[in-house]
């Protein structure tokens, strides 16, 4: 197993509160440890990262990487690939693709940038086999997927009558049939409206059949969540996205799990860390861009992106990933069909292509390609959202750093957006180039902070761990953490974070990249191929509770137009598994 | 005094698995010694090779009076297993005896290819300049864009003096295409610019989502597209700078893709 000494680096590990100390990093069988014997020294691989920047591997923690409609978004999109080519290696396969790379390729650009685990934002659970299957065909990275319960059949009859218990054992049950990691509720109540070609627009209308509200999903399914004691938080991609003015809804929809408390019960040992590795979150909005629009139409568009980022910072039940538009081609693929179709209508002059999918009794999908291009004024307007969500909020732990991959952008795109947060000069020079409502329709041309790189640590590895539930062994360097780690060539003390292409340049391709104590990509070039794994949970309920669940299952099952003993994924569609025991006996703080 | 460089092919046999050739192209050959040549890649399946396996090159240089200094390439024989002959070319001349294979000359800028067999499909995908005349028929796709995108050809000219297939200029915004004979289906689907002319029948969907450009067939349309409306007719149109002659039926469309759409078709009256 490898052994590994990382010298004499400048150390960014939040969780344990370093801040570029130069310092060396011991790992020992793959898993940090806090010195070597001499024995062990003699025989470790020793990295001499003098006049670096080490970090511990990077955490994406949502992005659409795997599954139908990334490959839906795949072969609409052939001239996304044509351009976009990867040639093979003594190693490596070869993959094509820009803003939805085939998935080799997929995993390769996220080593390039010293990323080591990712996380699939939304997995139907009828499309769960095709998501393992691709996420078992991803090179480099530890993954896993959240579950899209938002509009289920299900979980919709039982939240409406009340049954949180037998709801919680439902969720529990399709975590382990699916091998799925956490929930994801998406455009609550609104995507089974869509199905009649309908959506809704507050949090308390009822929906069509099953009558129940936005307001009623997102706190039932927190309340389900917490009981469970998942790693992640309910993880919620709210109503009206893509609406002007739809920050109103978004602070209201955040504040509805408010009461519910935070509790990780995860039979896992935690890694060592100087701050508390639990979430301190109920809810994890994703890409708060999209849901941070003011005005009212399109004319009046504007950011709303204060107003929500003033909420959050008096909110401590709140996290955030920002959804990015860092301009240029992208592929909107969400499990949100209506907003897909909002797009389509808003963009499509002249019938450009799109999909939209129903997946029955469960939720639904579209696609389409956009290009975000600094001469509009929307997208202008956008780029300005998507910076002020994390530096209009002031604590950074409340803050994680995406593209919404490949909504706003590409995650090949991410240097690019670290280089706005470190840079007032950077974001000055971009909006020089924007369409004039950049800046005339946002507060970022007046926002001073510059980000630090121990914020970006935080923003981009340490917070996306924890918020998951990932810190017991991702995203910092304590004892006992996996030894995935970054070296970027960027020397601390002769660094000038307003070079907006050195900041680029060293974020996009990492000195070296890092995982389980292997050197895995050595300035961007793939050098192993390690073979990653794949995380679900398995929460425990009371016996008789799940049978009582079972029971109604199997009875409403008839709707679906496939066999019950074809629902779950078998475990061969896992290669590398690590099963998380949630609410068993032995979890627990 | 000006010095142009002939390069002449020779294929040396049949060529069994397709090779994938954009190294035969003026701007790649220049300056280029016959070895040096014959040591450009190509790929064969999986496989890298090099030219000369299947090809005898000849160089000589004459030297002309007047003109630009240039390259021009000769194929003297059958090229029709022989993919993206001339791709991305920006400035020089093929000529190929026989036939060609897919992508010949697609993307190219500038320059000039005569092929006087058939050329397969996709020629001219992309193209933004140049002269591309194909003697024979041509493959599907020619001028047209590439797969899955609707920004085409933006330049230069096709001439087809036999048949073409299908989406013949599909998503074409500018630059010519010439087909003396007939076409397949959807030719121009998606045209928003330049002019497409159809020396004989076409079968259906001519202008289908066609939002801005022009289409003439002198010969039969046999379904003709349901989003047209009829715009009066027209004696020998002048579109651009070519004069079409006969009498002409006008259409503009179309309308299933736009509430004001500016491509026209113009379908001889006499077939109507």
């Amino acid at each position: 197993m490898p052994t590994m000494v990382i010298k004499n680096g400048h150390v960014f590990d939040p969780l344990n509160e370093i801040d570029g100390e130069v310092m060396d990093v011991f790992i020992k069988d793959g898993k940090v440890v806090e010195d070597l014997t001499r024995a062990d020294l003699a025989r470790a691989e020793a990295i001499d990262a003098r006049g670096k920047t080490v970090m511990p591997g990077g955490v994406d923690s949502h992005a659409h990487v795997a599954g139908a409609k990334v490959n839906a978004g795949r072969l609409m999109r052939p001239e996304d690939h044509i351009g976009s080519v990867r040639q093979r290696t003594e190693i490596t396969h070869s993959g094509s693709g820009y803003t939805v790379p085939t998935v080799y390729k997929q995993g390769y650009d996220y080593s390039a940038m010293g990323y080591t685990t990712v996380f699939e934002a939304a997995m139907p659970p009828l499309e769960a086999r095709h998501t393992h299957e691709e996420m078992r065909s991803t090179p480099m990275l530890d993954m896993g997927a959240y579950l899209v319960l938002g509009n289920n059949w299900f979980l919709m009859r039982y939240l409406h009558e009340g049954e949180v218990e037998k709801a919680a054992a439902y969720v529990a049950w399709m975590m382990k049939a699916h091998k799925a990691y956490g929930i994801k509720c998406v455009n609550p109540a609104g995507v089974e409206n869509w199905g009649w070609g309908k959506n809704v627009h507050s949090l308390d209308e009822p929906n069509i059949h099953f009558e129940v509200t936005a307001r009623e999903v997102i706190h039932g399914l927190a309340e389900v969540n917490e009981r469970l004691g998942m790693p992640i938080s309910l993880h919620l991609h709210a109503n009206n996205l893509g609406h002007p003015g739809n920050a109103e809804i978004t602070k209201e929809s955040l504040e509805v799990p408010s009461d519910v408390v935070p509790s990780q019960k995860m039979g896992v040992e935690w890694a060592e860390t100087k701050l508390d590795p639990h979430r301190a979150q109920s809810v994890y909005l994703a890409h708060a861009q999209f849901n941070a629009f003011g005005g009212t139409s399109w004319r009046d568009f504007e950011s709303g992106a204060a107003g929500l980022a003033r909420y959050v910072n008096k909110a401590d039940h709140v996290v955030i990933d920002n959804g990015a538009v860092p301009f240029g081609p992208a592929t909107c693929m969400t499990g949100d069909g209506p907003s897909i179709h909002d797009l389509y209508v808003l963009a499509g002059i002249g019938g450009q292509k799109w999909s939209n999918t129903d997946v029955e009794l469960e939720c639904g999908s579209g696609v389409i390609p956009f290009t975000y291009l600094k001469g509009n004024p929307i997208s202008a307007v956008q780029w300005a959202i998507g910076l002020e969500m994390l530096l209009l909020v002031e604590d950074p732990w409340k803050t994680i750093m995406t593209t919404d991959h490949p909504n706003g952008g590409v995650f090949t795109k991410y240097p690019q957006v670290i280089a706005w947060l470190m840079s007032r000069r950077a974001r000055d020079a971009t909006a020089a180039e924007c369409h004039k409502w950049g800046y005339d329709r946002s507060s970022l041309g007046g926002v001073e902070r510059e980000m630090t790189l121990f914020e970006i640590a935080i923003l981009t590895r340490a917070n996306a761990a924890r918020t998951i539930g990932m810190a017991y062994r991702k995203g910092h360097l304590g004892e006992g953490a996996d030894g995935d780690v970054a070296v970027y060539d960027i020397d601390p003390e002769n660094f000038n974070p307003a070079d907006s292409d050195e900041v680029i340049r060293a974020f996009s391709r990492a000195d070296l990249t890092i995982k389980d104590g292997m050197v895995v990509a050595r300035k961007g070039e793939v050098v192993a191929i390690p073979e990653g794994r794949r995380y679900y949970c398995k929460p425990e309920v009371d016996e008789g509770l799940a049978k009582d669940m079972m029971a109604d299952v199997r009875e409403w099952f008839k709707y679906y137009t496939i066999g019950f003993a074809n629902y779950p994924v078998p475990d061969k569609y896992l290669r590398k598994p690590e099963a998380i025991v949630v609410n068993g006996a032995e979890g627990g703080w | 005094m000006v010095l142009t460089r002939k390069v002449r092919l020779s294929p040396k046999g049949e060529i069994e698995i397709m090779i994938e050739a954009e190294s035969i192209s003026p701007d790649t050959f220049a300056g280029k010694s016959e070895m040096e040549i014959g040591r450009l890649a190509v790929w064969q399946g999986p496989r890298e090779a090099q030219l000369l396996e299947f090809f005898e090159i000849d160089v000589t240089e004459e030297e002309t009076g007047d003109g630009v200094s240039a390259v021009d390439i000769l194929i003297d024989g059958d090229a029709s297993r022989v993919k993206r002959i001339g791709q991305r070319m920006t400035s020089g001349r093929i000529e190929i005896l026989g036939s060609a294979g897919m992508h010949l000359g697609s993307e190219m800028a500038g320059g000039e290819i005569r092929v006087r067999g058939n050329a397969g499909p996709w020629a001219g995908m992309n193209m933004t300049g140049g002269l591309l005349e194909v003697g024979g028929d041509a493959g599907d796709h020619a001028g047209s864009a590439y797969r899955g995108s609707w920004r085409g050809m933006t330049g230069g000219k096709i001439l087809i003096h036999g048949n073409a297939r299908s989406q013949l200029g599909g998503g074409m915004a500018g630059g010519e295409i010439v087909v003396g004979g007939s076409v397949e289906n959807f030719c121009g689907i998606r045209q928003n610019g330049g002019l497409i002319v159809v020396g004989k029948d076409a079968v259906r969907g001519v202008g289908a989502e066609m939002v801005g450009g022009s289409i003439v067939v002198l010969g039969r349309i046999h379904q003709f597209t349901p989003g047209f409306g009829a715009a009066g007719s027209e004696v020998d149109p002048t579109i651009g700078d070519r004069k079409i002659e006969g009498r002409f039926a006008k259409f503009t469309g179309d309308y299933a893709i736009s509430k004001s759409p500016k491509g026209v078709l113009y379908a001889r009256e006499a077939m109507i």
